[in-house]
């Protein structure tokens, strides 16, 4: 039995070697060439795994949007992330879409929209909407509840270089914590492994839905991150184990992987000029940096101290390519302008602090300093807990704005938590608004979203209603979590 | 300039113009105007708080104030007794991982401390405290952890330069853990139960036979005659043992072992307490417990929901509310206790008994209800003055009181922002 396994995967895998070039994500030109091979032409056609191709995407997204019925929402206080906020306005989602946004459920744009079809009504009297929130820094799926050893798939510490490794491939999709970031309005999450390691390894981008697959939630066409990171964590697990022990270490570390990443570059991208002769030797770690100096991969950041930034960015121009953003930042205040010049957004936390002695010197005032001085700022959680609430972690930042005299609107702030993290992960022309044509992402809030009381009551994604609060039995729960947790029918808020 | 300091500003001015300088003026303190929650008793629309000499003297509305008293006008304002978090290592630990700073921790081979009298090593200086203060955090529980039993948790005021000043009580709580919280390694359950137990035997032959102890002809015990010695105000009920549990079934265990010896305990983090609320009410054990966990993070925890306090206090039990939404709540963000309370709102405790559940309640739990927790005549002066819901983040506390001394803190933090507000900043330049 165990003999006949074996032959089956031999075979399945020498069928894979061989498939046809077509199905590569090749450009058909690879074989335009085929009939001039020269004699250093190898005797078999390098097949799509021997290649190191820009933009490859070998496990490609299977989301599909959830069915969805034409949904007008009336009545209802607007924060669009875009421009001032529309009270008493409508909303109509279509097709998966935000089909139209207007300033009342007879807006031409909206009756047009409609196409004499008639949508759910639902009355947002008293209520607001936002678009549904992006928490760019997450482990939800490679740190899963319950936090057991064996579900532990965040940290690869067996090198301090490992962007070879991609979160995708430890995402567990039955994490429970994945509904629960829904009842918080979140509905796109970029998962990152974590920060042990100088070279993390790539990120995923998912939408926020049930799915049986991580592939069934992988947001589709969105750009990879390379998680990176600065700093205490990769000298506390490599201090005793070959290094790097120090912060000099750490830069050591990174240049040498830059420099070895921007010959892997220069010797493929001269390959696949006309792709002839025998290919280079492809390297999975090297592939995602090359994809990063490209500029098809972003480089998302762990980084607290304001020193330690201004070395990455000497270090980025050394090496020619972009930190996307720096991720944690908690001195980032301290280089606001340095940041606001570069070009590099900030992701950061409200108030967290005092943990650790990189995170000593957090104010609360940081993300207001950062907007005040043009940065794009935006809220992050790195915290199941948290990302669940991220409202109301703009709402700390923005009082503390306030409170050294900043003039920060409602409107701003809601960008922290929306726009902004979607410009951090290439994706501001499809979510992180409340524009017609953008992905009908959206949260229905019990009120102002920055007030304690408030409530998440529904969420959609795609157009299509996850979330409902006032259905509990309707409710998405996890594999795991039937028969091991007990069903809460109230919805959690009765008084 | 803020509107902070503009009310400060005000203040200061109206106090000046009614009350001449004078020795005396500097002791009474009278804050009228504002909406006052004294929390023993329903809200006071215009109501007046009178302090002398650091405590409360009169809360009403037909106070009539000395025409010596320092006027605080808070007109507009909401004015609240301090709160109070029940759950923090403040004063303990000034960095929370990697500094060496914590005194939270005593060693011992089988995390069996007792004899651990934590605020032995507390900081009075701490720079952690100023933020908590800031925010109207006036009074905290200041806990050792790890272990079985971690050792002995005192209440602080925070307040003043030495250890006998901002010491309410202590001990005011032995604190143990059962369950995953158990201390490294920990051992099963039924074990940890089966220890406790052993214990609380020994503690009671130890309690009796003191005197053969003295000539060295007892039996052999399960730990040191002075870690027994601590266990004695435990054994008769002088102080509670404060239980970390979540698991109901270590909860249940928790409630069995105060009926079996007759003590008091308190429960712990509690994160499916509400599965035994009932019993929880019958036994009259409290709980500390957070507003903002849901997540099965264990298996002991598959029951956490947002909404358990609610369901305890539904059932007649007494909550004390604690940080329990996994950023930095024991220390740097102890001020988000109020926070904690908003969200308990959300999911169904009433408003009134959020804000006991950080002021009346703990004070009532750890035995200092005499003295802090609430605003009547007689407690000391914390006293904290809202620009609004104090639940709400975009709330201040305009001004704090603490022994009836306004505390003007300028925290770290303060520094730091005002330093790198002009960039690049000037060094040079003075605070």
């Amino acid at each position: 039995m165990r003999m006949l396994a074996l032959a089956l995967a031999i075979t399945v895998a020498g069928c894979a070697k061989q498939a046809p070039a077509t199905q590569a994500p090749v450009p058909a030109r690879a074989d335009t060439n085929a009939a001039a091979r020269s004699d250093t032409t190898p005797a078999t056609k390098p097949g799509p795994g021997a290649l190191s191709v820009p933009n490859a995407d070998p496990y490609p997204s299977t989301y599909k949007p959830f069915a969805s019925k034409p949904t007008l929402i009336e009545n209802v206080t607007i924060f669009t992330a875009v421009g001032p906020r529309i009270v008493n306005g409508a909303l109509l989602m279509k097709d998966n879409k935000i089909a139209a946004v207007g300033k009342s459920a007879d807006d031409p744009a909206i009756k047009q929209a409609e196409g004499g079809e008639s949508p759910v009504v639902i009355d947002g009297q008293g209520k607001f909407v936002t678009p549904g929130i992006i928490d760019v820094h997450s482990h939800l799926g490679v740190y899963p509840a319950p936090a057991v050893e064996s579900n532990s798939d965040g940290n690869e510490l067996v090198n301090p270089a490992t962007p070879y490794v991609w979160a995708e491939h430890s995402i567990w999709p039955q994490d429970p914590q994945f509904p629960r970031n829904l009842a918080g309005g979140v509905t796109t999450l970029q998962v990152l492994p974590g920060s042990g390691n100088l070279f993390g390894g790539r990120s995923a981008i998912l939408k926020v839905v049930p799915s049986r697959t991580v592939q069934g939630m992988k947001f589709p066409g969105a750009k990879y991150g390379l998680k990176m990171a600065c700093g205490e964590n990769p000298k506390r697990v490599y201090g005793n184990r070959g290094g790097p022990q120090t912060r000099m270490g750490n830069m050591a570390g990174y240049r040498a992987e830059w420099i070895k990443a921007e010959a892997y570059r220069r010797k493929w991208d001269a390959w696949l000029q006309n792709r002839k002769g025998e290919p280079p030797p492809r390297d999975l770690g090297l592939e995602t940096l090359a994809e990063v100096l490209r500029g098809n991969i972003l480089v998302q950041m762990h980084c607290y101290r304001a020193d330690e930034m201004a070395q990455v960015i000497d270090m980025s121009h050394e090496f020619g390519y972009k930190v996307r953003a720096f991720h944690h930042g908690v001195e980032a205040y301290k280089i606001a302008d340095v940041l606001a010049k570069e070009g590099i957004g900030a992701a950061v936390w409200a108030d967290w602090g005092d943990f650790k002695m990189e995170a000593l010197d957090a104010v609360r005032a940081n993300m207001a300093l950062l907007w005040k001085a043009g940065v794009k700022v935006m809220i992050h959680s790195d915290d199941p807990s948290g990302s669940q609430r991220l409202n109301q972690e703009v709402a700390k930042a923005m009082a503390a704005g306030r409170a050294i005299g900043l003039n920060i609107t409602e409107e701003d702030a809601v960008k922290w938590m929306t726009i902004n993290p979607a410009w951090a992960l290439e994706l501001d022309s499809k979510i992180g608004s409340i524009e017609t044509g953008k992905d009908a992402d959206v949260v229905l809030w019990s009120g102002d979203p920055f007030s304690v009381y408030t409530h998440t009551e529904k969420v959609w994604v795609d157009g299509a209603l996850l979330y409902d609060r006032s259905d509990p039995q309707a409710r998405w729960r996890s594999d795991f979590e039937l028969g091991f947790v007990p069903l809460d029918t109230t919805g959690g808020t009765q008084r | 300039m803020t509107s902070r300091t503009l009310w400060f500003a005000a203040a200061v001015c109206t106090a000046t113009a009614i009350a001449p300088v004078s020795t005396v003026a500097a002791q009474t303190i009278a804050i009228t105007g504002g909406k006052v929650y004294p929390v023993s008793g329903p809200p006071i629309e215009n109501g007046t708080v009178l302090i002398k000499d650091g405590k409360i003297v009169a809360v009403g509305a037909n106070v009539t104030v000395p025409s010596d008293a320092e006027k605080v006008d808070a007109s507009g304002k909401w004015v609240t007794p301090g709160l109070v978090d029940a759950e923090t290592q403040l004063g303990l630990v000034e960095v929370g991982f990697g500094a060496g700073a914590n005194e939270s921790r005593a060693r011992s081979e089988q995390g069996i401390t007792p004899d651990f009298t934590s605020w032995d090593g507390l900081n009075p200086r701490s720079v952690l405290i100023p933020p908590a203060r800031e925010d109207g955090i006036t009074s905290v529980m200041s806990t050792p952890g790890g272990g079985l039993i971690a050792g002995q948790a005192a209440m602080i005021d925070l307040f003043g330069d030495t250890r006998a000043e901002m010491i309410l009580r202590a001990p005011a709580a032995m604190i143990a853990s059962i369950g995953d919280e158990g201390g490294d390694g920990a051992p099963a359950k039924g074990q940890q139960i089966a220890k406790l137990r052993e214990l609380l035997q020994d503690t009671r032959y130890y309690q009796k036979h003191v005197a053969e102890f003295d000539r060295g002809q007892s039996r052999q015990m399960s730990t040191t005659p002075a870690s027994l010695a601590a266990l004695v105000p435990v054994l008769t009920g002088k102080i509670p043992l404060l239980i970390n549990a979540d698991e109901a079934s270590d909860i249940q265990s928790a409630i069995d072992l105060a009926k079996e010896f007759g003590i008091k305990v308190i429960i712990g983090g509690g994160e499916e307490a509400w599965q035994l609320a009932d019993h929880l009410a019958a036994a009259r054990i409290p709980v500390l417990a957070g507003a903002m966990s849901n997540i099965p993070t264990s298996f002991s925890t598959l029951g956490s929901r947002q909404d358990n306090v609610a369901l305890l206090r539904k059932a007649g039990v007494e909550v004390a509310l604690i940080g329990n939404g996994g950023g930095d709540e024991e220390l740097f963000n102890v001020r988000n206790i109020r926070y904690e309370a908003g969200n308990a709102v959300g999911y169904g405790l009433s408003w009134n008994d959020a804000l006991k559940a950080i002021t009346q309640a703990p004070a009532e739990i750890f035995g200092v209800a005499d003295r802090i927790g609430t605003l009547q005549a007689g407690h000391e002066a914390n006293v904290v003055v809202w620009d609004g819901d104090p639940f709400e983040f975009a709330t201040r506390a305009v001004a704090v009181y603490v022994h009836g001394k306004k505390q003007n803190d300028v925290s770290r933090q303060d520094l730091l922002t005002k330093r790198y507000e002009t960039q690049p900043p000037n060094y040079e330049q003075k605070p």
